[in-house]
């Protein structure tokens, strides 16, 4: 059956000009912050996790290719996967990951380490990216952010395809951390107000 | 009529990501505030799709009760 599609069931492609736009320039990474604050705003104002219902174009994107396109084996995820302490020892891990981020971006401002035009794959497997970005465009920790947050995006993107092809389509999402972290908060918030009435 | 299975989701291993929700022909299921899926036994007519694509697998599929 199909059903009638919104314009926000379009957010996948979202997903694929966020990265075209960083293989053109690195300064556009920046955008993806809105990934990152949205469903923070939704599961904080709203208590809801109507970005990953809704609007997240990741979701999507493997929903698509792993489902619509069929590039997905459909089996079931080992559960370990979508545990508990899976979830939250890998959004313990992202966050650590960003701190590290905002460091490097910090250590590049206060003139403590030079602006490194590069991305990094696994954390582990550096790719010159310097073609993206001419030196002087803006403040170097602008720059330096914008290469270590396009890494995270992308690293945890090919993460996402990986499970998909493996398992089913939106495998990822049992255990990405924004939506590990937006349950969280939703759970949260949903305990005080039952506590409160 | 009512059909003869029913889908069932596992509120503690649920991710609240709404991959079913998007998959089910009869918006039988909803995320209650953004912690889990809940599906209406009701409009639920045991397609199986929804425990299809639950990527923690935590959707099952449950005989209903005879009614006499
Ligand atoms: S779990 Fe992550 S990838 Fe999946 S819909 Fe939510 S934010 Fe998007
Ligand atoms: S079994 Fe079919 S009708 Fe029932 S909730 Fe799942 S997708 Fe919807
Ligand atoms: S697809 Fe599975 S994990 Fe996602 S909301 Fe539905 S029952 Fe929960």
């Amino acid at each position: 059956m199909n059903k009638k599609k919104h314009w926000y069931d379009y957010l996948w492609i979202w997903s694929i000009v966020y990265f075209s736009l960083g293989f053109f320039n690195i300064l556009f990474a920046w955008l993806g912050m809105i990934d990152f604050m949205v469903p923070l705003l939704f599961a904080v104002i709203g208590g809801n996790k109507g970005f990953c219902n809704r609007y997240c174009g990741r979701g999507q994107l493997f929903a698509v290719i792993g489902g619509s396109a069929k590039c997905s084996r459909g089996k079931a995820a080992p559960r370990w996967l979508s545990s508990k302490w899976f979830r939250y020892a890998f959004l313990v891990f992202f966050l650590c990951m960003f701190g590290n981020i905002i460091f490097q971006t910090w250590l590049v401002a206060s003139g403590a380490n030079t602006l490194r035009e590069a991305i990094k794959l696994f954390w582990t497997i550096r790719i010159p990216w310097g073609w993206t970005y001419t030196a002087g465009m803006v403040p170097d920790w602008i720059a330096q952010f914008s290469f270590g947050f396009y890494s995270l995006m992308l690293t945890s993107t090919l993460i996402g395809l990986i499970v998909m092809i493996f398992y089913k389509p939106r495998t990822w999402c049992s255990f990405c951390p924004m939506g590990t972290m937006t349950q969280g908060i939703c759970k949260i918030r949903n305990n005080l107000s039952r506590g409160r009435s | 009529m009512r059909s003869k299975r029913y889908a069932l989701a596992e509120k503690e291993r649920c991710v609240a990501c709404g991959a079913c929700m998007k998959e089910c022909p009869r918006e039988a299921i909803r995320i209650y505030r953004g912690c889990y899926a809940q599906i209406d036994e009701e409009q639920c007519v045991g397609c199986g799709k929804c425990a299809g694509i639950c990527p923690a697998s935590c959707i099952q599929l449950l005989q209903r009760e005879v009614e006499a």
